[in-house]
């Protein structure tokens, strides 16, 4: 037997009945997937739909509040979005700021329990839960609690007030600063769990080849680390993006009613107050829609083999 | 359970469940049920809203209050007496010793707009939401009685009710209270932390006193907040005003929200910001300010504005599904005796709306009797005025215009 056998070579080795077995499991997989592909139509694909048919519902004239009657009309679209491209924007805007500041803040964490701690897993276990705890408990109960800590009586803006940071009339809660540090640190375990999985499998020898090889710890930080550690970034920065762009949980216990109206609190108030359920739905379809092509145009740009 | 004939409550699963007792079942008719069942489920979650002609959902569900002694309630939160040493509402205990009614009491209304967009669709379709009693405040009461969405209550069941306040037995939203009946009443002032803002206030314009800028909260509550505005304009709420006179008062509102002076729109969560300080003045309900300073030393202070502030209830109805309306209405009588309504108002604080509470507070707590926010005096009442009822497109406009305002 020789060492060196080919790819196509090994191909051509296997006899009628490996390639019969081969299509049996893919007409497995196929079974397999099927429970997965229903629960996607019943719960994505057909609320979806139900959602654009909403969007183009028209008012009748002289419509009782919350009546709509099925219809055609695009104009909902450019109304909504006439009105409404500012609070667009700034979500995204406030989604991406958070997601950036959420990998500069994340990935040090990451990379300290997943590599500097890794000769040491008791305390790397303890970290690690430390990192998940926040999910332990109601995510608006934690951003109710940054509300208390952020407070124009609490410490920290006392604190700031008196370095003169922060002016005497200024405060900290119900301003955009808020709504993004709400977003950062909700968002954050997002980002440092998928970093720390691929971290964790960083070979650290490549890192001592680097030093032997006098790269210095920024260049070889740049040449391995960073690159080795993409598709943990990737996944970690759409897991924050995504969830920051559609919230408003944040901007509505920590922003004001000026400049920090995010497209989701447009959504509720839509919905639920005006009563307006096609213009809802269509900004609904919008924000979807504005997400997946800035999802693609990043995949596009930066995506990697081992994600897709 | 151990009820064997127990059905779910469900209409859409009751007529299943006796189409399928009896012997016409077919495969077809299985699957046309069980197709309307899902299809009338998506297409409610479509909610294309009520009919014009009301009355869209068609008739009342039958009555199983005799063989079902229960009874599901919706009210909005701190809204009945609680005991927390026994974690127990103590009213609703005795109610269910003197009857054998159990009542499962959820504070799921958290506001009118929000609780009306989660059960709309179940009403419009004449479904059961899961209550048999609903609270919702007058405009609201006013909307859910015109689109057909609650059921007619007999008063012959509820002999109580005639200890109604005379001022509240007739309301414009229901002539004559065939659908409705008070649960309490509040006012929308304006109060102040007095340590932090000593010199007090007296019309909603001394809330832009720049000394006040940032820690002012205003209600979300479009009728509350607007109606304070327009009474400061001069405007007559109850009367015949229109765009101009609403046009007007928004443009106040939003110069204040831009500006600053205006911290935030709030909902029910104005109490916190209160309490941390964040916020120093504001438009606020009557009953909060007097249920926080019981529980923060009295911190507060509470006016109705020079100019007047709003008045308004909170009904209480049976929604149009619900097939326990005769318990329903035995709670309705039971709260409308006075030594019971007086045991609420004791705890809850707005406006007691029995006849005789007043003197029945004496036995509970004679301080109470003397608070005029729980019974009202003249002088007070005459300041409040109730927000007049809009038509449909009109609500439409002034919410979506109050919404723009509020940045949402």
């Amino acid at each position: 037997m020789t060492q060196t056998i080919t790819k196509s070579g090994l191909s051509d080795l296997r006899s009628k009945d490996e390639i019969r077995a081969e299509r049996r499991k893919g007409r497995t997989g196929v079974y397999l997937v099927a429970p997965g592909l229903l629960v996607l139509a019943l719960f994505f694909a057909l609320p979806v739909v139900v959602l654009l048919a909403m969007s183009l519902y028209v008012k009748p004239p002289g419509a009782e509040i919350g009546e709509f009657v099925p219809g055609f009309e695009i104009g909902n679209y450019a109304t909504v979005l006439s009105a409404y491209w500012p609070e667009l924007l700034r979500s995204f805007g406030f989604a991406l700021i958070a997601t950036v500041l959420a990998l500069l803040i994340g990935f040090p964490m990451a990379y300290l329990v997943a590599v500097r701690l890794r000769e040491k897993p008791l305390l790397q276990g303890i970290l690690l839960v430390l990192l998940i705890a926040p999910f332990f408990s109601s995510f608006i109960l934690r951003t109710q609690a940054w509300k208390q800590i952020l407070a124009d009586e609490g410490f920290i803006a006392q604190t700031l007030k008196f370095v003169a940071i922060l002016p005497a009339d200024g405060h900290l809660t119900a301003t955009p600063f808020a709504v993004v540090a709400g977003l950062t640190y909700n968002f954050l375990p997002f980002m440092v769990l998928p970093i720390y999985a691929n971290l964790g499998r960083l070979d650290t020898r490549l890192l001592e080849a680097a030093g032997d090889l006098y790269a210095s710890p920024v260049n070889s930080f740049a040449k391995i680390t960073l690159p080795m550690s993409a598709p943990g970034i990737f996944a970690g920065t759409l897991l924050t993006f995504i969830p920051a762009a559609g919230d408003y949980v944040n901007a509505a216990l920590l922003g004001n009613n000026r400049n920090t109206t995010m497209i989701g609190q447009v959504i509720d108030s839509r919905f639920f107050k005006v009563i307006d359920y096609p213009g809802a739905a269509a900004l609904s379809f919008i924000l979807m829609l504005s997400i997946l092509i800035l999802v693609t145009i990043y995949i596009r740009r930066f995506g990697t083999k081992e994600l897709m | 359970m151990s009820h064997s004939q127990k059905l779910p409550q469900d209409p859409n699963i009751r007529a299943l469940v006796s189409a399928m007792s009896q012997r016409s079942l077919s495969r077809r008719s299985v699957l046309g049920a069980a197709g309307a069942l899902g299809l009338g489920g998506l297409l409610a979650a479509c909610g294309t809203g009520g009919s014009k002609t009301g009355v869209a959902a068609g008739p009342a569900a039958a009555d199983i209050s005799a063989s079902d002694p229960t009874l599901n309630w919706a009210n909005w939160t701190l809204y009945l007496d609680y005991d927390d040493a026994a974690k127990a509402y103590p009213t609703l205990e005795a109610f269910t010793k003197q009857t054998g009614i159990k009542v499962n009491y959820s504070e799921d209304v958290d506001g009118n707009d929000t609780y009306y967009g989660k059960v709309q669709a179940q009403l419009k379709s004449g479904q059961d939401i899961g209550q048999d009693i609903f609270t919702l405040t007058d405009w609201m009461a006013g909307r859910v009685i015109r689109q057909g969405y609650t059921q007619a209550l007999d008063p012959v069941n509820i002999p109580n009710s005639s200890n109604l306040l005379p001022s509240l037995q007739n309301v414009d939203f229901d002539p004559g209270r065939e659908h409705s009946l008070t649960w309490q009443s509040g006012y929308a002032g304006i109060a102040w932390n007095k340590a932090k803002y000593p010199k007090g206030l007296k019309s909603v314009a001394d809330l832009w006193d720049p000394s006040l800028k940032g820690r002012i909260t205003v209600l979300d509550e479009m009728r509350d907040t607007m109606g304070l505005l327009m009474l400061q304009d001069g405007v007559d709420i109850s009367g015949t005003w229109g765009q101009d006179e609403f046009q007007k008062a928004l443009e106040v509102l939003r110069g204040n929200i831009d500006s600053g002076q205006i911290r935030q729109v709030k909902g029910n969560s104005y109490k916190e910001d209160f309490i941390s300080g964040d916020a120093i003045a504001g438009i606020v309900w009557s009953g909060d300010l007097v249920q926080m300073n019981f529980e923060n030393d009295d911190q507060w202070e509470f006016v109705i504005p020079e100019a007047g502030g709003t008045l308004w209830s909170d009904n209480l109805m049976v929604p149009v599904g619900s097939p326990r309306k005769a318990n329903a209405e035995k709670l309705m009588d039971y709260y409308f005796q006075p030594e019971v309504a007086a045991q609420v108002a004791a705890y809850v604080n707005f406006i007691c709306p029995v006849t005789g509470a007043k003197e029945a507070m004496e036995k509970i707590d004679p301080s109470l009797m003397a608070n005029p926010l729980i019974f009202p005096a003249e002088e007070d009442l005459a300041k409040a005025h109730v927000f007049r009822s809009l038509d449909a497109d009109e609500e439409s406009s002034f919410a979506a215009d109050f919404q723009s305002a509020i940045g949402a």
